[in-house]
């Protein structure tokens, strides 16, 4: 579904390198996590499959189409994208902001609004009750709702994450993060999701992509990776969960 | 209601309509020009940096001087388009600084999201910077409104109707009751506008909220009938007046007020409609008249002498008569003819002074000038005039001190000052009956008030005969009585202008 081949990203004109020759796969339908430190070229990555960066060198294919040649704007209507800073317009409604893309590839009023309440209502807003509000007056957690219907709006069958609960709390963010599993599986979406938080690609991800200083260590499943790092910098990222499911799982056997 | 209230309040309809149309179109101009101008500047910091230099530059000129450019670059041209241009390059300022402020200030998270669901960079900018960014362009404009509704009034000075008509007449007839309509009207309609800006933001915002309460309806009928309004009277402004057969202008000071309603009064009886432009600049009326967008109105020798034919000599009163007549007619300027009256500079004394000291000519002076004090006018002492006086007679005074006219002439009563520059017309010469001092060395100008007339207005005999009804007929005895019952005694240029005609010499 998702192919980068060869993908190289440097600035100052190859002084630095963000992301070095780097090659990946993601089949339909597969969610990967793209986890590592913050610089480590995983967002850079992310951002070059839908150009918002360009790729210094090297090929990314999406559904076998090379991204460089298609129209960026078309590119990126077809393909989800959820924010990191959630990104809503914060003068438009919820429903306007939900429909953004559908509205941008000229959609029918009717079948705007049919996909609206459908996107609102999978992820737990119900159109009338919440469809004329103004972001402003949502929680944090129910504004990343809306940038996850938004994404899903023109039915896309990739969706782009950066860091997409990093501002919740923890509960909200379980809530979150189960709820968009479900969606996931039960469409079928290629998702590729950028993250710092080891626990949260483990729970959601298919397979895991470590990045440091630019390159691939590892793609695993997590059960690999848990127990079969490949890198010392893996294995490091990978020992708090770890430690933390063992001591987890003293409190409850003590209990 | 007193009359001169009733007078001034005659004249609001047609200033309120001038200064509205005049603030309406160079504000409208101003956003047009400004906005677009804006969201170039913050898309290229090449252009940012000297587009913000240039405004800010525009802004620091004396907003005077710029009319004055604008109406030289128009080679002389007078009336609504240079105030309009004027008022445009003032307005700038604050709206391309806060477009440009607004637009950087649209938090990146947005314009990424924006971006990354697919937006050209040309929908970014319409659907979602220029929308966030309205509140603080709005502000701008907001300010410009109330900056150029202010500046509006200045526009007088160029020939354009609005308010400044009240408040320039007013300062230089001592009409206090013009002033305040003025300055009241002015700021009632910056804060008028203000509000109707705020309104229709308002409204704006509240746009896409679903709850559509009574109050907002109310306040949507409202704003929009104010709009209606606004358009009716800028628009019935557009529509062309029937212009008038004659333009009679003057510049801003009680002498030429005076003979302005004088001259127009009786062209009104001749039977043509007459348009009076008062109060305009001395620089900005004899290119007018040269161009013809004045037809009529009454310049001094000494002035032309001086200003326009850069003489520095003083060949005495009937050479420079001569001169400045020959010196018109290659100009295409007309000269019907001569008021009769002077107005000049003279030194002038308290009675009582000079009679103890033995002076009734400057001659007197030479001996005892070093221990007199004298005062002037602002520009006196820096005048050409000033230092051939000084050279012919070899005389300096003691103490030179400069005044606001008005003050000048209360110094010399309250014994501050011995000698003063006074003008030989003023009302103020006869009120305190001040010693005119004799010139025999012909030191000052000669400043014969004489009617010029535009080369087409000098072609239709009607007119020039009843223009060469005044042709010497006000003595300077007249004419400083008129003025006299302005500047001392308070009364309407209406009443001046009455006495005045009862006065006239030969008819």
């Amino acid at each position: 579904m998702i192919e980068l081949k060869n993908v190289h990203k440097s600035y100052d004109g190859g002084a630095t390198v963000a992301v070095a020759d780097t090659n990946l796969t993601i089949g339909r339908g597969e969610f990967l996590g793209l986890i590592g430190a913050s610089g480590c070229g995983k967002t850079t990555t992310l951002k070059m499959i839908n150009r918002l960066e360009e790729p210094s060198s090297g090929a990314i294919l999406v559904n076998g189409r090379n991204v460089i040649e298609q129209n960026p704007e078309a590119l990126r209507r077809n393909i989800g994208y959820v924010f990191q800073g959630i990104g809503l317009f914060p003068h438009r409604s919820v429903a306007q902001n939900v429909c953004a893309v559908p509205h941008l590839l000229q959609w029918s009023a009717e079948a705007i609004r049919a996909r609206c309440e459908e996107c609102m209502e999978l992820v737990g807003l119900p159109f009338d009750e919440y469809g004329g509000r103004s972001p402003s007056q949502l929680s944090g957690g129910q504004q990343q709702r809306v940038g996850v219907a938004r994404a899903l709006a023109a039915k896309p069958e990739v969706v782009l994450m950066d860091e997409p609960f990093g501002a919740l709390d923890p509960i909200t963010r379980s809530e979150l993060q189960e709820e968009f599993k479900n969606i996931q599986q039960s469409m079928g979406l290629t998702v590729v999701m950028v993250t710092h938080d080891m626990t949260e690609a483990l729970l959601l991800a298919d397979r895991i992509a470590v990045m440091h200083e630019g390159v691939v260590l590892q793609i695993a499943t997590p059960h690999e990776l848990l127990n079969n790092p490949s890198h010392d910098y893996v294995r490091e990222i990978v020992a708090m969960p770890r430690k933390r499911a063992k001591r987890l799982e003293e409190l409850m056997r003590d209990e | 209601m007193s009359e001169n209230l009733r007078e001034q309040l005659l004249l609001l309809p047609a200033y309120f309509q001038g200064h509205l149309l005049l603030t309406l179109a160079a504000i409208s101009m101003g956003v047009l020009i400004s906005v677009p101008l804006g969201v170039w500047a913050e898309q290229s910091a090449r252009v940012k940096r000297p587009l913000l230099a240039i405004v800010s530059i525009v802004q620091t000129f004396p907003s005077l001087a710029i009319l004055a450019l604008v109406v030289a670059l128009l080679g002389g041209r007078i009336g609504f388009l240079p105030a309009f241009i004027a008022l445009t390059l003032y307005s700038m300022l604050p709206i391309v600084r806060n477009t440009v402020t607004g637009l950087e200030s649209v938090s990146g998270s947005v314009i990424e999201a924006a971006r990354g669901i697919g937006m050209s960079p040309h929908q970014i900018l319409r659907e979602v910077k220029l929308p966030l960014a309205m509140p603080v362009i709005v502000a701008g404009i907001r300010t410009a409104m109330v900056w150029t509704v202010g500046l509006a009034t200045l526009s007088t000075l160029v020939g354009a109707t609005s308010f400044g008509n009240y408040i320039f007449t007013g300062i230089q007839t001592r009409n206090l009751v013009a002033v305040t309509v003025g300055s009241l009207a002015s700021a009632g309609m910056a804060v008028s506008l203000d509000g109707l800006i705020a309104s229709i933001q308002w409204l704006l915002e509240k746009r896409n909220e679903a709850v559509d309460s009574a109050r907002l309806k109310r306040i949507r009928i409202g704003v929009y009938a104010v709009i209606t309004c606004i358009a009716a009277i800028a628009i019935y402004g557009l529509v062309p007046q029937p212009r008038a057969d004659f333009v009679v202008a003057g510049k801003p000071f009680t002498e030429q007020y005076i003979m302005a309603g004088l001259l127009a009064s009786e062209l009104e009886e001749a039977g043509f409609s007459v348009e009076q432009r008062v109060g305009l600049g001395s620089d900005v009326i004899y290119d007018a008249i040269s161009n013809g967008s004045v037809d009529l109105y009454v310049e001094y020798t000494g002035t032309i002498w001086a200003n326009y034919m850069n003489r520095e000599s003083n060949p005495g009163r009937e050479a420079i008569r001569d001169g400045v007549i020959e010196y018109l007619e290659e100009e295409g300027v007309v000269t019907v003819g001569f008021t009769g009256f002077q107005n000049r500079y003279a030194l002038a004394m308290r009675r009582d002074r000079a009679a103890e000291l033995g002076v009734t000519s400057i001659e007197d002076l030479v001996s005892i000038s070093d221990e007199l004090a004298a005062g002037a006018d602002f520009e006196f002492f820096g005048r050409t005039e000033w230092l051939r006086l000084r050279d012919l007679y070899d005389i300096d005074f003691g103490n030179k001190l400069t005044f606001d006219p008005s003050l000048m002439y209360r110094a010399l009563v309250d014994e501050q000052v011995d000698v003063i520059s006074a003008y030989t017309t003023d009302g103020r010469v006869a009120a305190f009956d001040l010693l005119l001092l004799d010139d025999p060395r012909n030191a000052l100008l000669a400043y014969d008030g004489m009617l010029l007339a535009s080369d087409s207005a000098s072609r239709n005999p009607d007119f020039m005969r009843a223009v060469e009804s005044f042709v010497d007929s006000i003595p300077d005895q007249a004419m400083r009585q008129a003025n006299r019952l302005v500047d001392v005694d308070g009364e309407s240029i209406n009443v001046a202008i009455e006495y005045l005609r009862s006065q006239l010499i030969g008819n």
